[in-house]
């Protein structure tokens, strides 16, 4: 599925929400879901800074896609990685670097959004962002 | 005490607290990292913009004269306010970080390999950083004084820790994380019979505790405007005239001088010798309508109902299943920091904050207790005059709803 697919998916998903706690709790549904990360990968080069709670996004390029792993030890944060990787995980680095981030404000988590450091949102997406420049400027050279 | 009319009357001059957020009233409870601003500070900021500003202590012109003596005011009535002995004793900085940063700076010349600093688990990082950069400047070693698990400074090891070696002890009057407050007065003492300098980091204490500089005898203390309804960008370091006239100044520039050659510039006199730059005058100007706001209320007014409401939101909170808080049983000022079983600090902060509660989560630039309690964070109320009772019960309702939404 193109990520335009599954971004339209995601916004129709939150549009049968009607409040912001039915989305918050989807929100933490989608955080259960996430497939654990292994102790051993939630080390210090896959932690992100400067969040209030501990993210952890590692990312492996296999076949020239990128695979995303990702785990926080609080409830909000986990549901917001697990929307990333929906998104972005098994893309190739170019889909990822043109894509942006309108879907979180469209579907109403734009308190997530602001780019104050505690928030961890937008570090992740740039965290992922990094990966993909990184992985791109690695098949290309 | 104030009763629940007076309380409203006082949230009137506050304009910020109309704003609604998502839609429910602002309850701000995030008062340790800043206060909001009366109506009367927030005038005095327009006043002097339209009415007065010119640059201070240079021009010979009118309105200069009127800003070099609405600064000056302010320098007076702050003295008044803690009873420093003199007006001079009085320094603007930008903040209280920038207060403590200054005396780090300006003693480092007379400290000599082998000395020792003297510091405390309780401190915020403004409160560690400068002195371990001192440390490493000037060679010298620092200390730390533990604490017991509910905060209380071990005195036993203080006692052990303290020799003639010791230079300077830097201690906060209220922890910003727990909200106790040392016995600094005991401190101090026991530090001047080593001959140390106490250097008392008052951020959290000012318009919470009086504040009698001169009882207290410490030789710095250090504040700031926004943390007591005045504006950002303005810090007050108090210190007793002979010890900060042997500090050195940390910054050149002009206004801190008295002649300048290529070849020798002399410094200027205190306070000027530490005031190099433009000072931030409408900050300061509008730092003395805050002192006027507090003493309308009355600050013995301030401290009583403050006491009631942390009292009340003790007992309200402990009433929650699974919550843990810290330093629970032992006086605290204004502040209370809290998790619960099982749930993220942050998670709870995300929540309440869509519920129009503004609280505080994370290590609150106290990393070393938040490390000592063993905990990634905490959750931090902290209240001031204008929180009613109500909003007690709301947060209250709002922890609730969080546990749910969490499925706590």
């Amino acid at each position: 599925m193109t990520l335009q697919k599954i971004e339209i998916e995601i916004i129709q998903e939150f549009e049968q929400l009607n409040n912001w706690e039915d989305k918050y709790e989807y929100l933490i549904e989608l955080g259960k879901k996430l497939k654990p990360m292994s102790s051993k990968d939630k080390n210090a080069n896959t932690l992100i800074k400067n969040c209030q709670s501990q993210v952890w996004i590692n990312a492996k390029l296999i076949d020239k896609y990128i695979i995303l792993q990702a785990d926080s030890d609080a409830l909000l944060p986990k549901g917001i990685a697990a929307l990333m990787l929906r998104l972005y995980s098994g893309r190739q680095p170019k889909e990822i670097i043109n894509s942006n981030k309108y879907v979180f404000s469209t579907i109403g988590l734009e308190s997530f959004l602001s780019p104050r450091r505690a928030n961890g949102m937008l570090e992740m997406f740039k965290t992922i962002k990094l990966y993909a420049i990184a992985f791109n400027l690695k098949t290309t050279l | 005490m104030l009763s629940s009319k007076d309380i409203l009357y006082i949230r009137k001059k506050f304009p910020i607290l109309k704003k609604k957020i998502y839609n429910n009233p602002l309850i701000y409870l995030d008062n340790a990292a800043t206060t909001q601003k009366p109506i009367q500070v927030i005038n005095a900021i327009k006043k002097y913009y339209t009415t007065i500003n010119a640059n201070v202590h240079r021009g010979a012109h009118y309105l200069s004269n009127i800003a070099t003596n609405a600064i000056e005011n302010s320098r007076l009535k702050i003295k008044n306010f803690i009873n420093a002995t003199y007006s001079e004793e009085i320094i603007f900085t930008r903040n209280a970080t920038e207060a403590i940063n200054l005396v780090a700076l300006g003693m480092s010349e007379f400290l000599t390999q082998g000395d020792e600093i003297i510091i405390s688990y309780l401190e915020h990082h403004s409160n560690i950083v400068p002195w371990q950069m001192l440390c490493q400047r000037t060679k010298t070693c620092l200390k730390v004084i533990p604490i017991d698990k509910d905060g209380t400074l071990q005195w036993e090891v203080f006692e052990k820790l303290i020799s003639v070696k010791t230079k300077i002890i830097a201690i906060t009057q209220i922890s910003n994380v727990l909200g106790v407050n040392p016995p600094i007065k005991k401190f101090i003492k026991k530090a001047h019979t080593y001959g140390a300098l106490v250097l008392i980091d008052g951020a959290q204490a000012l318009s919470h505790l009086i504040i009698d500089v001169q009882n207290l005898d410490a030789d710095f203390y250090v504040f700031s405007a926004h943390k007591m309804y005045g504006p950002t960008g303005v810090g007050v370091l108090y210190g007793k005239k002979n010890s900060l006239e042997k500090l050195l100044p940390y910054q050149g520039g002009g206004e801190m001088i008295k002649t300048v050659t290529f070849e020798k510039t002399i410094y200027a006199d205190i306070p000027y010798k530490f005031e190099s730059g433009t000072p931030n005058i409408e900050g300061i100007v509008a730092f003395s309508a805050a002192i006027d706001f507090i003493k309308e209320i009355g600050l013995n007014n301030i401290i009583i109902y403050e006491k009631k409401l942390l009292d009340y939101t003790t007992y309200m909170l402990s009433k929650i299943n699974g919550i843990i808080l810290y330093s629970k049983d032992i006086p605290r000022i204004s502040i209370i920091s809290f998790n619960i079983f099982n749930i993220h600090h942050f998670d709870i902060g995300i929540i309440l904050d869509r519920l129009g509660i503004a609280v505080r989560t994370g290590h609150h630039c106290s990393q070393p207790i938040i490390d000592f309690l063993k905990i990634l964070g905490t959750v931090r109320v902290s209240l001031s005059i204008y929180n009613t009772f109500e909003e007690i019960d709301n947060l209250y309702k709002g922890i609730l709803k969080a546990k749910k939404i969490l499925k706590q």
